[in-house]
């Protein structure tokens, strides 16, 4: 498995000049860090390459890295039948900057685009239909962001008055309790109650 | 378009409530007399931000949440998601562990193809299949209860193995289904198979070449139909798959029916399969024996202090899982079902995508169905076999 992930990269960083930044692999599988604005050269390579023919998209999804100025990583996995392997390539961009759709080469890639856009906001050019599609009609915000809080901002009920569904600010009884299980003696981050005094004293050290 | 054409257009809703949609499904279809020319899903009515809720989540409180995404196979589910983990931890699985596993999966298959094969007959107009399948069902949904306490939700695939053994009689009673079961679908079959009007409804319906199935990112049966052996079991094994014998049933047209016949022969390799699992078991333990991620037995928490501790830590802090990011998939009854999971060294993952097979196939609606009457999208729509839980996430 090493020696064919080996290879398979070496053979992609000589098919692709210009376009790879880098790549790695680990758990027996294989990354490939591209620039965005040549996703769609790539992915064209990686289906017909007679060495690669990774002929099915499996799954395009955005991660949120909220403390990188490139904040969202657009991840694709590719699956090869005939050659059994799988690949993952991916790519970084930033909130403003779009990245070219990739539907004319996978057709599946029509819905992960627009979930990607749903979900975080990422935005795809050339995209034949790029509507929100798993968040509610007039939705807004992206709800997977990392600062986007779990609760949301509004929720629905019916008005008996209005005979109609209204929507209103989240309101709750008892505020999220997202604890922090982590143990106090590493990596905790959260201060306890009671215990502001105790870590400024070790920061002013 | 003529004017003949657009006097005939007309614009229909269907759904979100309608039975033969499989659940929560709206569709906004563009008709041209009775023949679809547009097909556009709304999907998201059940979204419920699984994803966001997982980052959220332990690991160990992570995975219930995957029993509620195809809740027709639960266990097979959260099987993926054990994999990401266990791979990002480098645990392996003892023996029996994975039998069980196994033997569980395939009770997964049975559950699913059993509700699919007999709702798309509901859907092509037949009453019978579904009351018969659904006895099957729930005889199957009580070994999923015995095995976990739990119908559905079970939560049984814990990293590292299973929650717990099963005890003797129950392996008995899942044996002795396996005995009667072909007969069930040899009953199901002599309904449908040959019927007239189920293949008036599905031969030919709903084609798909190989070229499209796989730019549709098609998996599972969906693309078996195609005439592509292409089974995750065989081609990446996972578990104890390569030690147990069963054959891949693939299509050759790429319609319904193919579709139809191939679940039914699914069915008899997943018995076939319980079967050798069940023969081949062997003794010894169903989870790691590394207290630092499977909690200890409650008989040793009375004895041992250092038990109690673990306990305590896994069921507050959880395990950790190392840094990194892995993409683990199983062939689940709907086709690959993937976990891409990101972990950040804490105790929750950082990121945690699912890939569902149901929201790929669904996306191929549009295409499946146009130029098709308006009766044969339900039809496809049992045929592609999709479960809202996963769809909308």
């Amino acid at each position: 498995m090493e020696e064919r992930l080996t290879e398979l990269g070496k053979h992609l960083q000589l098919a692709l000049p210009g376009a790879v930044r880098g790549q790695s692999a680990a758990f027996e599988e294989l990354t490939l860090e591209i620039e965005p604005g040549e996703v769609v050269r790539v992915m064209k390579v990686l289906r017909d390459d007679p060495k690669c023919q990774f002929k099915i998209l499996v799954d395009i999804c955005g991660v949120d890295w909220p403390q990188r100025a490139q904040r969202f990583d657009v991840v694709y996995h590719l699956l090869s039948l005939t050659n059994n392997f799988r690949l993952r390539v991916k790519l970084q961009v930033d909130e403003d900057t779009a990245v070219p759709s990739i539907v004319a080469i996978y057709a599946a890639a029509n819905w992960f685009e627009r979930e990607a856009f749903d979900m975080y906001g990422v935005s795809f050019t050339d995209h034949p239909d790029l509507r929100r599609i798993l968040t509610d009609y007039g939705f807004s915000g992206y709800p997977l962001r990392k600062d986007f809080p779990l609760t949301g901002y509004v929720e629905v009920r019916y008005d008996d008055e209005q005979k109609r569904v209204v929507y209103q600010p989240v309101q709750l009884v008892q505020e999220y309790r997202d604890f922090d299980f982590m143990s106090p003696w590493e990596g905790a981050k959260t201060i306890l109650p009671g215990d502001e005094k105790a870590v400024k004293k070790v920061g002013g050290e | 378009m003529s004017d003949t054409a657009s006097e005939n257009s007309i614009t229909l809703n269907f759904g979100p409530q309608h039975p033969a949609a499989h659940g929560v499904l709206r569709l906004v279809m563009d008709l041209d007399g009775e023949i679809v020319t547009r097909v556009d899903p709304h999907i998201g009515l059940l979204h419920r931000g699984t994803e966001k809720l997982i980052e959220h989540k332990t690991y160990l409180q992570a995975l219930p949440y995957f029993d509620r995404l195809d809740y027709v196979a639960p266990m097979n589910q959260e099987h993926a998601f054990a994999l990401a983990t266990e791979r990002l931890l480098g645990l392996e699985v003892p023996k029996r562990g994975q039998y069980i596993r196994v033997l569980y999966c395939e009770i997964g298959r049975l559950l699913n193809h059993l509700l699919n094969v007999t709702t798309q007959a509901m859907d092509c107009g037949a009453l019978t299949p579904p009351l018969w399948g659904f006895e099957e069902r729930e005889k199957l949904m009580v070994f999923y209860e015995r095995a976990s306490g739990s119908r559905m939700h079970a939560a049984y695939f814990r990293t590292g193995g299973v929650h717990q053994d099963l005890p003797p009689d129950l392996i008995d009673d899942i044996y002795k289904f396996c005995e009667q079961f072909p007969r069930v679908i040899d009953d199901i079959d002599s309904l449908l198979t040959e019927s007239r009007i189920f293949k008036q409804r599905n031969v030919d319906i709903g084609v798909v070449t190989r070229a499209d199935a796989e730019a549709w990112g098609f998996t599972g049966v969906m693309l078996r139909s195609t005439g592509v052996a292409w089974d995750l079991r065989r081609a990446q094994p996972y578990e104890c798959y390569s030690e147990l014998d069963f054959k891949v049933p693939v299509g050759k047209s790429g319609d319904n029916y193919d579709r139809y016949l191939m679940r039914m022969e699914e069915m008899r390799q997943s018995t076939h399969l319980m079967k050798q699992c069940i023969e081949k078991m062997p003794k010894g333990p169903v989870v790691t024996e590394d207290h630092k991620i499977s909690p200890p037995r409650r008989a040793e928490m009375k004895q041992s202090m250092e038990a109690l501790i673990h306990h305590f830590k896994l069921y507050t802090e959880g395990y950790r899982v190392p840094a990194g990011e892995v993409y683990a998939a199983v062939e689940a009854p709907k086709g690959e079902f993937g976990v891409y999971l990101i972990g950040d060294g804490s105790n929750r993952p950082y990121r945690c995508k699912i890939r569902a097979p149901s929201f790929v196939h669904l996306a191929a609606l549009d295409y499946m169905s146009k130029g098709h009457m308006l009766a044969d999208v339900s039809a496809i729509i049992g045929s592609l076999d999709i479960v809202f839980g996963e769809v909308d996430r």
